[in-house]
């Protein structure tokens, strides 16, 4: 299979310039004959399905949410960068373009990563139209700040809910549209499959939450805007109901999934309190500007405070362990989300790890209180400080807050050209649902970036190639693919409605997270991956056997909702750790213990790895079969990260 | 502890539906209300029984899908609480408490304690919105707004359309919900051009749907999860005569 990434000529900065004005337009009083059929209503998706219907194509778009607003998106919390430069600190598009890429490790594409930088700045004049109350200076002007370790303020937000602002400003847009007509919204609707004509996507087929119905809807091209896949882990920061059903089964059609092992685990959540625990829930990084990280020095007091003989305020500062100012004393708490998350697990894996289990570390605020005043840092953290004591009971502002990984993002996704158009012609993905941006590591406030960018931006120009060279008939939902994939979803509906097993579907899925997180997390090796293959191939086929979905195919059955993706998880998953073997470096959100630095950081290898690993599904129990698009690097030279 | 609960369980829209109780063992107080929801719901899988069907999503206080009425209050005892942020902590070893679904006709019952809170949505399509297209808008620093300003539209739109304000109001008016969106881009330079158009239209709405009238017992900011301003209500009611005494609809 050849890989056209489809990157456009010429100098960097003028590629996507170039590439706008050398696309095919469909004249407007033609777009009203071709239907978009676009799934999710995230950030991408919404921000797509309104620009799309402005522009006059007719628009169908699907949520498995009870509204367009509840998608995963609206809980973002830190903020969306832009390369505006209304600091006057140095801020440019090629300054975000540069920090994207070297954040992502090397292992993402520049021209990519270039026009987000580029786009960047017109989403926030996007979205100050639409009335999203970002934050704003006593002089009326819009305030930023530094994110993510950062050294420029480029970070636009609106307190503790720029998601949510940024969604409610893309919804409304959706909604105006759904109101002129030109948007059909289908709520409580699930796409469970995608159906092919002679190759082309041309529609999909789709499960009525509430009434049971398996309906099929033709279009003329399809936009993934479906999310990102980190609940293979069971428990992430990801909203419950976050699954990879669409992009999986658009990769059993034959689109290849790309990056699939570059997750990342973001270093401050609120630590696992028990097994009944259903999510992890993030605490924003912007804590780690002000609080120090630390563990005690001996394992005999990390065992007498897991016992709860003394309290953490009770050590003594000479029996503390700062271990990521000791380590990194350049960058100190403020390392990278990797590096962060790696040396807390490092530090409980030698027993030094605190709270009920052992697995959570401290971050302390007493010196920051102590220095600054506690109104001050009531002012900048105090709903954050709110929250956690809601969770956890404890009062942050008297003993540490306790903190550890949690998974939080997914890289990799649907493998898409520079058109954001799969491999499948008429397929797009957008949003966290494709690989495009990230490389192996994400930076904050980047994803909301993207998702809005891909919709208001990019689609609306790419789109049109494609369709321009389609001609203008209806497509007919009656061809035999319709049929055939129909039959295919009730197929499977009913095989996992018959099973009437012993285990729950949550029961797989919490075994499933385990396996992931043990030999697919933060650290990864040879060995540890082979076995995770063998064992969820196991889980796969017990699963098959034993599962209990009970409740009825005709009406609302959550259980049913939950196996269907719990299917799928259970064969990305496998991927995942395949993809993770085959990889022999490390980098960015991709730790190979066999492959670091004396100093015990990540090590690439970019004479063999630099390349975009895009799978093709060969059978649920085959291997699958690895396309590689080189990467090349004509702008930046590829360095190793450095943050001691 | 140990707990009692009594759940409303309904098949579906046409079914009468009732309470039904289940005796909770062993319940840790670190979890939250909806993980203690998950531990029966497993039981009841188990068994062989359906579980009870909620919504939930987000399970941070954010995404306004859960929604439970817990001994008579929507979201239960805390204040300024989502379901989701309910923790078992608050309640008692013995307790008995109470499970219902958000009661409107505008919110009808779909299964269990799922309610079907799409009129929301048709109200906002009615005109919660700034009428621009994508592309072609002026820079964001073009036009400043006043710190102030911004902080109060921000308040408004932290609105999570939970429903937990029509749920709370004996009448099951939904004046905070519409209130908070028309307040948001009235108090904005960008939504002001529309301002009048948009109260109107939304208020009808909001009357087709069949909610009811505000009388201003104020239970729905007191039961707000985000905590929205009863005040937000007097600007709607501003915003709503003038646009009736000036009207620029021609
Ligand atoms: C707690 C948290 C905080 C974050 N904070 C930040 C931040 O501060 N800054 C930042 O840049 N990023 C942040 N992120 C990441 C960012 O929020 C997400 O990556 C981004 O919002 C994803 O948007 P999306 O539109 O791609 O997908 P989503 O918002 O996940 O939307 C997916 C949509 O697809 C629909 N869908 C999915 N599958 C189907 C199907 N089969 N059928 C029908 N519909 C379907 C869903 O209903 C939903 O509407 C955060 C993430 C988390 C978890
Ligand atoms: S589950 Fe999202 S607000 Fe409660």
């Amino acid at each position: 299979m050849n890989l056209n990434s489809r990157i456009p000529e010429g100098p960097l900065a003028e590629k996507w310039e170039k590439h706008k004005f050398n696309v095919k337009l469909v004249n407007p009083a033609n777009k009203r004959k071709f239907d978009i059929i676009v799934v999710g209503t995230g950030l991408a998706g919404a921000s797509a399905a309104a620009s799309l219907a402005e522009l006059g194509y007719n628009v169908k778009v699907f949520t498995f949410h009870d509204s367009p607003r509840r998608a995963h998106s609206i809980a973002a919390q830190g903020g969306i960068n832009a390369a505006k430069n209304y600091q006057n600190d140095g801020d440019s598009v090629y300054r975000l373009f540069y920090d994207t890429v070297k954040g992502g490790d090397y292992r993402s594409r520049e021209a990519n990563v270039y026009r987000l930088a580029q786009v960047s700045v017109n989403i926030i004049d996007q979205c100050v139209a639409q009335g999203v109350p970002f934050a704003r200076e006593y002089g009326g002007l819009l305030d930023n700040r530094s994110f993510g370790g950062a050294q420029v303020s480029r970070t636009f937000y609106a307190k503790g809910q720029t998601g949510q602002q940024l969604l409610l400003g893309a919804y409304s847009a959706l909604s105006r549209q759904v109101a002129t007509g030109k948007v059909k919204l289908y709520t409580r609707t699930e796409m469970l499959d995608l159906v092919l004509v002679d190759g082309q996507a041309r529609g999909i087929i789709t499960r009525n939450l509430i009434t049971g119905k398996i309906e099929r809807h033709a279009g003329h091209a399809v936009l993934l805007c479906t999310g990102g896949y980190g609940n293979v882990f069971y428990l992430s920061t990801n909203a419950m109901a976050s699954n990879a059903t669409a992009a999986w089964r658009a990769h059993r059609k034959g689109a290849l999934f790309a990056n699939p092992c570059f997750t990342q685990i973001h270093p401050t959540c609120i630590p696992v309190s028990g097994t009944y625990q259903s999510k992890l829930t993030l605490m924003s990084e912007s804590l780690r500007n002000d609080g120090r990280v630390w563990v005690p020095k001996s394992l005999e007091d990390a065992a007498r405070i897991r016992k709860g003989e003394i309290k953490p305020t009770d050590l003594p500062e000479e029996a503390r362990d700062y271990y990521l100012e000791r380590r990194y004393p350049s960058f100190g708490n403020l390392v990278p989300r990797d590096v962060a998350s790696r040396n807390a697990k490092y530090v409980c894996d030698e027993g030094r790890g605190v709270g009920g289990t052992g697995l959570a570390v401290y971050l302390d605020f007493a010196d920051a209180i102590r220095r600054d005043g506690r109104n001050t840092i009531e002012a900048r953290y105090g709903n954050l400080f709110e929250m956690y004591e809601k969770i956890t009971g404890d009062d942050p502002y008297t003993t540490p807050m306790m903190i550890y990984p949690a998974v939080h993002y997914t890289m990799g996704g649907l493998w898409v050209d520079y058109n954001l158009m799969t491999n499948i012609p008429g397929l797009y993905a957008l949003g966290e649902a494709n690989f495009s941006d990230h490389g192996a590591n994400r930076l904050g406030a980047s994803a909301l970036m993207q998702g809005l960018a891909d919709g208001y931006f990019v689609i609306p120009y790419t789109l049109g190639d494609y369709i321009a060279s389609l001609p203008f008939q209806k497509v007919d939902a009656s061809h035999p693919a319709f049929d055939e994939a129909e039959k295919g979803v009730k197929d499977t509906i009913n095989k996992l409605m018959s099973i009437k097993g012993k285990r729950t579907v949550d029961d797989f899925h919490r075994e499933l997270g385990n396996i992931m997180w043990e030999y697919c997390g933060m650290a990864r090796n040879a060995e540890g991956l082979q076995k995770a293959i063998g064992l969820i191939q196991q889980l796969r086929a017990d699963f098959w056997k034993d599962v209990n979905v009970g409740g009825n195919v005709d009406e609302l059955n959550m259980s049913l909702e939950k196996a269907n993706r719990v299917a799928d998880f259970l064969e990305l998953g496998e991927l995942m750790c395949r993809d993770a073997l085959h990889r022999e470096e490390s980098c960015g959100g991709h730790f190979r213990d066999e492959y670091q630095t004396p100093e015990g950081e990540a090590l690439r290898n970019d004479e063999e790895f630099t390349y975009v690993a895009a799978w093709q599904y060969t059978g649920a129990n085959a291997e699958p079969q690895l396309h590689k698009e080189p990467l090349q690097f004509d702008n930046v030279k590829l360095t190793q990260r450095s943050y001691k | 502890m140990n707990l009692t609960l009594n759940v409303w369980r309904q098949k579906g829209p046409h079914d009468k539906g009732g309470f039904v109780k289940y005796e909770m063992t062993d319940i840790n107080h670190h979890m939250s209300f909806l993980e203690m929801m998950d531990v029966l719901n497993e039981q009841l899988v188990k068994k062989g029984e359906e579980p009870v069907h909620f919504d939930h999503d987000c399970r941070e206080g954010i995404c306004g899908s859960c929604a439970m009425h817990i001994d008579g209050r929507p979201h239960g005892p805390m204040q300024g609480t989502a379901t989701c942020q309910l923790h078992m902590r608050v309640f008692k070893d013995g307790d008995t408490i109470t499970v219902e679904p958000w009661r409107a006709k505008a919110f009808p019952v779909i299964k269990d304690l799922v309610v079907d809170r799409s009129a929301f949505d048709r109200i906002i399509q009615a005109g919660g919105y700034v009428s621009v297209n994508t592309g072609g808008v002026p820079d964001a620093n073009e036009i400043p707004v006043p710190k102030k300003i911004a902080d109060e539209a921000f308040n408004a739109a932290t609105c999570i359309s939970c429903g937990a304000c029509v749920a709370a109001c004996k009448n099951a008016s939904a004046m905070l919900f519409v209130a908070a969106k028309v307040s948001q881009l009235a108090l904005l330079p960008q939504g002001k051009v529309e301002r009048k158009n948009r109260v109107e239209k939304m208020v009808a709405q909001m009357d087709a749907e069949g909610f009811g009238n505000c009388t201003n017992t104020q239970a729905c900011s007191v039961e707000c999860p985000k905590e929205i301003s009863q005040d937000f209500i007097a600007m709607m009611n501003r915003e709503y005569i003038t646009a009736k005494f000036t009207s620029d609809n021609v």
